[in-house]
């Protein structure tokens, strides 16, 4: 049980426009674990993502990756730390005048330095383990959206991040296509692969997750494992607002997801 | 400092002169967009609900028109074909000797195929169900174009539309070459006989800047005055 | 129209021919001169610092303004008048006429461009920089590469444009396409077929340009960016 930790968050701080959207935020995420962010949107769960690859830099308050503080100050610090920290966006962000393939490579090439022929093999195992290998002379305006999600997954994967931060992933999919997306996410999460991850996925997550953290006004008002947070008589927030989300959806319970391989 | 204020007075004194010719431009480009609008108009319905045939012939039009620099069109038109009508004596009560007229056919004759093609973009981005409607209603196709689309499409088009004004101020001025007496005629004209080309073509520059940037804001006006709501209208480039 | 292929044969294709060639010889540079300062205008004011993309704004609308000629006026006629201590700048009228269109190109040019900048969607910036490339790279394997396909019909028009109104090279003297029919045309006073030949030739031009464009495009095109054009 005594995995190392891989992501710690401290104290973060984050004003936008003279609002606090993240206010004393701390997290730590040891190696092969999951933590799911829950909450109302604009519980600051997005821009909590944002400022732990510094895509928005804190205000005040640390990250450190593997035990290293990170100096936001250093521009070279920061690219080092974006190639260790995978990040899979709501909207997906595939760069739209690539290929499939090249999605997935340029950073392999630009970043890291690869030559083409490793950064070719690298990108097309990766885009073989998200199902997609057929797919690598596509371009993004050819895919399905869930497809697409999937690109961004092996995109983010191909450079062997240390932690992988997935802002809502499913929420811009038809449902029909949701699904595709969270078996790649179950599969990752059972090969060790650290996360954190936003999501209204409740019940799906509910049989990953770690732990839950439920956000709101930009702070983390609960925290604690699915089974103890979605006990039918917990009265705890995480629970109320599953229940709500259920309901809207009109699929039934909120309840924990029988657990994988059961 | 000497040479500056000789060149401010023959400015000066040569101002009067040189806004006289804005009649003439704005005649040119009055008559330049009639003669675009009403000849655009037509070429738009055929490219767009004509058949084949017609289509091809407004596409050669087109292509004529967009492909020949209006200066060579006033030169074929004045010192060619309108010369040579000109001395047709059944022709000779019409005033084809006119530079001024032979400005504003060619000027015109290109417009409409520029105006033919901001109509039919904006004919195609009305919805198709617009014409079924009106044909279900039993409106001919004559009647449905007329009264439901073009009402629609030339709304539409007035963004694109005013950018024609700018591009026609501009062509303008090319009408010193066949001897119109508009603005950069005179400047010409006095420039040569002042010696003073430079602060004569920054007065030049300066009038048809005001007259494109005035022109523009006019246009805005009307804009804002035929909108009528459910019609957004992207600005002009 | 007695004798007008064998008058057209031995006398306006022989002239043209040499009219073209100097026609070519300034729209080639021009253009290249247009695109560039299109592409580095059109950067300036997207990305540049505010002062300077408000001067590039106030370039692109003077320039976009005023008519070609009055420009070409400006920089054969009138800028020789202006002295730098002993120096004044005396342009010939290649020269006048290649920086002329070329500023003036430019400024269109980079309406396209800064329009292709600006359509980029924030996402994209937001990937790269996750993925760790630094703003050099964004900007040369991400912006540019997107920018340039969105703003590649415009640039293309723009040439075309260029291509139509390098025949105002005549008007300060350039034997061009047109300066040689209209000598021709003088000496001989058959205006109608000269100009009609001169037409035929810039049709060819215009003609040709627009199908080499639509290859580049073709060759450029991808899913997702089709250009739109009629």
């Amino acid at each position: 049980m005594d995995d190392p930790v891989i992501l710690r968050v401290e104290n973060v701080v984050k004003t936008i426009g003279g609002q606090r959207i993240l206010d004393d935020v701390s997290l730590s995420v040891k190696k092969g674990r999951l933590k799911v962010l829950i909450g109302p949107s604009g519980a600051g769960k997005s821009t909590l993502l944002a400022c732990i690859n510094f895509l928005s830099p804190p205000d005040s308050g640390t990250i450190s990756l593997d035990g290293v503080p990170v100096n936001g100050k250093s521009k070279k610090e920061l690219l080092a730390l974006r190639q260790q920290v995978g990040m899979i966006f709501q909207d997906f962000n595939l760069f739209d005048h690539l290929s499939t393939l090249d999605n997935v490579r340029v950073a392999l090439v630009k970043v890291k330095g690869l030559d083409k022929r490793a950064a070719t093999n690298r990108a097309m195992e990766e885009l073989a383990r998200v199902g997609l290998a057929d797919k690598a002379a596509l371009y993004p305006a050819q895919l399905s959206g869930g497809q697409k999600q999937r690109v961004s997954v092996a995109r983010a994967l191909a450079m062997d991040p240390k932690v992988l931060l997935l802002d809502e992933p499913t929420s811009a999919l038809d449902p029909e296509l949701i699904g595709e997306v969270l078996t790649v996410i179950r599969d990752l999460a059972d090969e060790g692969m650290t996360m954190v991850m936003a999501t209204h996925q409740i019940s799906f997550s509910a049989s990953l997750a770690d732990e839950f953290l439920f956000m709101e006004k930009g702070r983390i008002v609960e925290r604690g494992t699915p089974t103890t947070l979605l006990a039918r008589d917990s009265g705890s927030r995480t629970q109320s607002f599953c229940a709500k989300l259920s309901e809207l959806a009109g699929d039934g319970h909120c309840e924990l997801a029988p657990p994988s391989g059961a | 400092m000497e040479g500056f204020l000789k060149a401010a007075q023959a400015s000066w004194d040569a101002l009067p002169y040189i806004l006289g010719g804005l009649w003439w431009t704005a005649g040119l480009i009055i008559g330049a967009m009639l003669v675009g609008f009403l000849l655009g108009v037509p070429l738009a319905v055929a490219h767009v609900y004509g058949r084949p045939l017609s289509r091809k012939l407004v596409a050669g039009y087109v292509w004529l028109f967009r492909g020949v620099p209006i200066l060579v069109q006033l030169y074929l038109f004045y010192f060619g074909i309108m010369a040579y009508l000109s001395e047709i004596p059944a022709l000779s009560f019409l005033p084809l000797s006119s530079g001024f007229v032979s400005a504003v056919i060619v000027l015109g004759l290109t417009s409409a195929a520029y105006q033919s093609q901001i109509f039919r973009g904006a004919m195609n981005s009305l919805p198709a169900g617009q014409l079924k409607a009106a044909r279900a209603l039993g409106m001919s196709d004559a009647v449905a174009i007329r009264t439901i689309v073009l009402p629609q499409a030339l709304r539409l088009a007035i963004p694109a539309w005013s950018n024609e004004y700018s591009i026609l101020l501009k062509d303008s001025a090319l009408a010193f070459t066949i001897g119109v007496l508009e603005v950069m005629a005179r400047t010409r004209a006095v420039a040569a006989t002042t010696h003073q080309p430079l602060p004569l073509s920054l007065l030049a520059g300066g009038l048809f800047f005001f007259l494109t940037w005035a022109g523009i804001k006019a246009l805005k006006r009307l804009e804002a005055t035929v909108r009528i709501p459910g019609y957004a209208h992207q600005g002009s480039l | 129209m007695d004798g007008f292929f064998s008058f057209a044969l031995d006398r306006i294709i022989p002239a043209l021919d040499a009219g073209l060639w100097t026609s070519i010889l300034l729209i080639v540079p021009a253009a290249l001169l247009g695109v560039f300062i299109g592409v580095s205008v059109g950067a300036v004011r997207v990305y540049g610092p505010r002062p300077l993309a408000r001067f590039c704004d106030g370039y692109v609308s003077l320039f976009r303004g005023t008519p070609l000629v009055v420009q070409l006026y400006f920089w054969y006629f009138a800028l020789p008048n202006i002295q730098i201590g002993d120096v004044a700048l005396v342009l010939s009228p290649m020269w006048a006429s290649i920086v002329g269109f070329g500023l003036c190109s430019g400024a269109y040019q980079s309406e396209y461009i800064r329009g292709g900048l600006l359509s980029i969607k924030r996402g994209q910036l937001r990937a790269a920089q996750a993925l760790g490339l630094t703003p050099l790279q964004t900007i040369s394997s991400i912006v540019m590469p997107q920018a340039f396909r969105r703003a590649l019909p415009g640039c293309g028009n723009e040439i075309i444009y260029l291509v139509k109104y390098s025949s105002l090279a005549s008007i300060i003297t350039v034997n061009d396409l047109t300066g040689m029919g209209r000598s021709l045309a003088k000496s001989s006073f058959r205006n109608t077929e000269v100009f009609v030949v001169v037409g035929l030739y810039y049709l060819a031009l215009v003609t040709v340009a627009a199908f080499v464009l639509r290859i580049v495009e073709k060759k450029l095109e991808i899913p997702g960016f089709e250009s739109k054009r009629d």
